[in-house]
């Protein structure tokens, strides 16, 4: 049985597992999806990309973001059957961009691919980055990232 | 007062009778309207030793004796308070964060140096006005135009009167600092000189000793000045004896501590579309946010330390943890889910130099280090820093934060007491601790809150086996008093004294003094301890110095830059981080310190400074960690005066405590939950397992504070990955009837 007490203004309540395992009938607001002061994820609700998103890490801002929001762009709106493929240009510069700052831009293998698309470009923020180049969160609701995404 | 008891006490008899024939009378007269005292006195039977007539003359004579007393004292105390007075104004401005305003009331003499003819000559610079002062660290320079060297000559000549506050190191000028390779350097002892063909040649000039001036008669400071003389040139003069007066400093960084800022002065761009002020983790963010939106652009960050960007929440605990011995000099920790990185939020090939800045073909993000910006002219949309040069901007950000607070009492108690005091904020006050947690016997921290008690923590892990006694002291009833719940905060307490610190609660320092090779700290309810070293952790003073020369305004409750809830201060002028006070749409105005208020804010300013006109809606967080069994996150207003509802799990005899399985074996994190692996990388204790109701065991839970029934913070204990939940319970700000229903969503039982 839970139980009680009052420590001056302070309540403390203790409950056992049982009685916190009936479902809650606290209401929560509904959250408005085009809300747009609310954080946005990746793609924006108009469709675009949302460059400023902690998921991707220092990518956009960095020295080969020109390079790397072009790749990205093109990718995203590309209509082709294999999607991206008529971006392997905009893929092979951010690539040789990226290879001139070895410390920023870990190399490993497959990651920075242009063919790999940009599927891994993300992906590439999160597991190249041994070093700082930031900690990705996969959902804008960063929490304690400390890496100032 | 007490002359006055001893001149009272030595006329005491005399005394004695008279009051009481004073009382006597006084009855007589209330009884008796309008009878005067002589008369009343004329009708008493016996009087005093004295006889009648006589002692009437007794009385006045003691009663002027007390008052001519009364006088004297008062004049001497008045007289006395003034120097001191004046003693502390000189104190205040000889330290280094304190406007450039009150430095130079004091210091008049301009400290010359090189400057870069270059970037510079097209500004005019206002002659021998004195420049304002950067005590200690940085050096006061003036530009002058050549025409009135001599002038300035005489001007220096006249203004080097002594400092009365000067503590008379002479420390060499800052000619003497090897400055860069690049430059050489002639090592000339006072005078520098140098032709004007060099004056092309940069110095950065930030840090740089100064000198203190001495009361030599202005002889030698004349020779010096006479020497450059033939220099004059349209150019900048580079002027010679870099003689200025230290206001001295008494404090533990040393005036002759040079900080070696990496860009030289010619890398001093003249304009950067998006100027940041402050280098810290504000800053970076925006950065960053900047850098996302507005593609190409062209940031300059201009930050007082020497380092790049950094984060300092390692800098009180994982940093501590790491078992590599070399973490110290790298900077690299260990994060909570195994991956190792540095402190640097980016290497230095991220960003571009100062000089390419506006070069560059897709802009970039540049810093220039061992600056400071001393004056802001909104109108002119520019600033001026330091050494003198101006940049201007488009949108400028002000992330100055803060710098630590000290105790009066050890500001007050002289420098052997300051060499031994630390004040904790920046990468070179962990180096220094950590060396010193090495060498002495003993530290006390002095402060409860976060950083008070994480360091304690810290340092208690190393009590054990260093031979290191820790001792914290504060004056609240326990650890995070402001923070928690009493009975969370008596909870607290005893597990950081389980970390090995001895903790002294409800201790108030009266005094600190210096003795045989040690501190001595006095508490006012008469208890004494003697320690080796102080770590002052006693709160933030925000930074707000380009306040008056900016025309923003100052926060009188929070302290900090008032803004609004779009974090702008004017029109093209945004404030973030630690010295921002801004409003808060759904907590009302506030201020916040920490580190993920800083990513949020600077990353909203930055899409602001482009913009997006977004108001503070992203509720930041914080969390904090103090050993292995205690880690909660909180988020939203978590003080302690509100009234609070706690839910926590009550023990089973299922619950066992549990080792941390964290693989830093501490439980400790500092990257975004959401990358947790789900349920195994945060610690999890029960202190004590049998359920008993006598045996209170907070082991995890969730603590709402209200403020009108309605949840203002949060703060989830031990429990982790949840604050999404909390957050969106905040952003509701709903009157929610029966908080247990709310503490239902949190599925505190669940790992």
């Amino acid at each position: 049985m839970s139980y009680c007490k009052q420590e001056g203004k302070d309540r403390v309540i203790f409950v056992t597992k049982e009685d916190h395992e009936a479902p809650s009938n606290a209401e929560l607001i509904e959250d408005d999806p085009n809300d747009p002061y609310e954080d946005q994820g990746l793609i924006l609700p108009n469709g675009d990309i949302n460059w400023n998103c902690p998921c991707l890490g220092g990518m956009a801002s960095g020295p080969c973001g020109q390079q790397f929001k072009e790749a990205f762009s093109c990718f995203h709106y590309s209509k082709e059957e294999l999607k991206g493929s008529d971006c392997v240009e905009n893929f092979r510069s951010m690539q040789e961009c990226m290879q001139k700052y070895p410390e920023l831009y870990p190399q490993e293998d497959d990651d920075s691919a242009p063919s790999g698309g940009a599927d891994n470009a993300p992906t590439a923020s999160t597991s190249t980055d041994s070093f700082p180049t930031s900690s990705p969160d996969s959902t804008p609701a960063t929490t304690k990232n400390l890496a100032a995404s | 007062m007490f002359r006055c008891k001893t001149v009272w006490n030595k006329l005491a008899p005399l005394a004695r009778a008279s009051s009481t024939l004073c009382l006597q009378n006084a009855r007589k007269s209330a009884l008796r309207h309008g009878r005067r005292l002589e008369m009343v006195q004329k009708a008493q039977m016996s009087s005093g030793p004295a006889g009648g007539g006589g002692e009437n003359t007794l009385y006045y004579v003691l009663i002027g004796a007390t008052c001519l007393g009364t006088g004297v004292y008062a004049y001497r105390t008045v007289s006395g308070d003034k120097e001191r007075y004046n003693e502390r104004m000189i104190e205040i401005a000889s330290r280094p964060k304190q406007g450039p305003q009150a430095a130079e009331a004091l210091a008049e003499v301009v400290a010359e140096s090189k400057e870069d003819a270059a970037p510079l000559e097209s500004i005019p610079e206002p002659s021998s006005e004195p420049v304002k002062s950067e005590p200690v660290a940085e050096e006061p320079t003036l530009t002058e135009p050549p025409a009135e060297e001599v002038l300035v000559t005489e001007a220096d000549v006249e203004s080097t009167e002594s400092e009365p506050v000067a503590e008379v190191p002479v420390t060499e000028p800052n000619v003497e600092e090897p400055v860069e390779a690049s430059i050489p350097e002639p090592t000339v002892e006072s005078p520098l000189r140098e032709p004007v063909v060099e004056a092309s040649v940069t110095e950065p000039v930030a840090e740089a000793p100064a000198v203190t001036q001495n009361d030599e008669p202005l002889a030698p400071v004349v020779e010096s000045e006479t020497e450059p003389t033939p220099v004059i040139i349209a150019e900048h003069v580079p002027e010679a004896s870099s003689v200025s007066e230290i206001a001295a400093d008494s404090k533990a960084a040393p005036a002759a501590e040079p900080i070696e800022p990496t860009a030289a002065p010619s890398d001093v761009p003249e304009h950067a579309p998006y100027l940041l002020i402050g280098g810290g983790t504000a800053s970076f963010a925006a950065a960053r946010s900047i850098r996302a939106r507005d593609p190409g652009a062209r940031v300059l960050i201009v930050t007082e330390e020497s380092d790049l960007p950094y984060m300092r929440p390692p800098l009180s605990k994982e940093l501590w943890f790491s078992d590599d011995p070399k973490a110290v000099e790298t900077l690299h920790f260990k994060q909570w889910n195994g991956k190792e990185r540095s402190i640097y939020f980016q290497p230095p090939s991220f960003y571009v130099s100062p000089a390419d800045l506006a070069k560059v073909e897709n802009g970039g993000v540049a810093v220039l280090t061992g600056r400071k910006v001393v004056h802001m002219d909104v109108r002119g949309n520019k600033v001026k820093l330091s050494d003198g040069a101006e940049i201007s901007y488009e949108k400028c950000l002000i992330a100055t934060g803060g710098v630590p607070r000290n105790l009066q009492v050890i500001e007050r108690a002289g420098e052997e007491v300051m060499k031994r005091t630390t004040l904790f904020r920046k990468i070179e006050d962990f180096r220094s601790l950590e060396k010193i947690s090495g060498e002495v016997k003993s530290i006390t921290i002095i402060g409860g809150g976060f950083l008070g008690s994480e360091l304690a923590c810290a340092l208690g892990r190393r009590s054990t086996d260093a031979g290191l006694k820790v001792v914290q002291m504060f004056p609240e009833k326990g650890n995070m008093g402001k923070v928690l719940p009493e009975y969370l905060s008596n909870w607290t307490t005893e597990k950081v004294r389980k970390e090995g610190v001895s903790v002294i609660t409800e201790a108030v320092v009266k005094n600190v003094t210096y003795k045989n090779d040690g501190l001595e700290i006095k508490l006012k309810d008469g208890r004494l301890f003697k320690t080796d070293h102080i770590v002052a952790a006693v709160g933030l003073e925000p930074s707000v110095e380009l306040a008056k020369s900016a025309g923003l305004e100052v926060d009188s409750d929070f302290g900090g830059y008032r803004v609004n809830s779009e974090l702008q201060a004017c029109s093209n002028i945004w404030v973030a981080g630690d010295a921002a006070c801004f409003y808060d749409i759904k907590l009302g105005r506030r201020r916040v310190e920490h580190h993920d208020h800083a990513v949020v804010s600077g990353r909203l300013a930055g899409e602001n400074m482009t913009g997006a006109s977004k108001p503070y809606w992203h509720q930041s967080m914080f969390w904090s960690d103090l050993g292995p069994d205690v880690g909660y996150e909180a988020i939203g207003i978590v003080d302690s005066s509100l009234p609070t509802v706690g839910v926590f799990a009550k023990a089973t005899a299922k619950d066992t405590p549990k080792a941390a399985t964290e693989l830093s074996g501490t439980g400790i994190r500092s990257e975004s939950e959401t990358e947790a692996v789900a349920g195994t990388l945060k610690s999890e204790t029960t202190a004590t397992p049998p359920p008993t109701q006598q045996k209170e065991d907070y082991g995890k839970g969730v603590i709402f504070y209200l403020r009108d029934q309605v949840v203002v913070g949060i703060v989830l204990w031990n429990v982790f990955n949840r604050m999404p939940i909390a957050r969106k319970i905040i952003k509701d700000g709903e009157q929610h009837g029966d908080l247990n229903e709310v503490a239902k969503l949190f599925n505190i039982h669940e790992d």
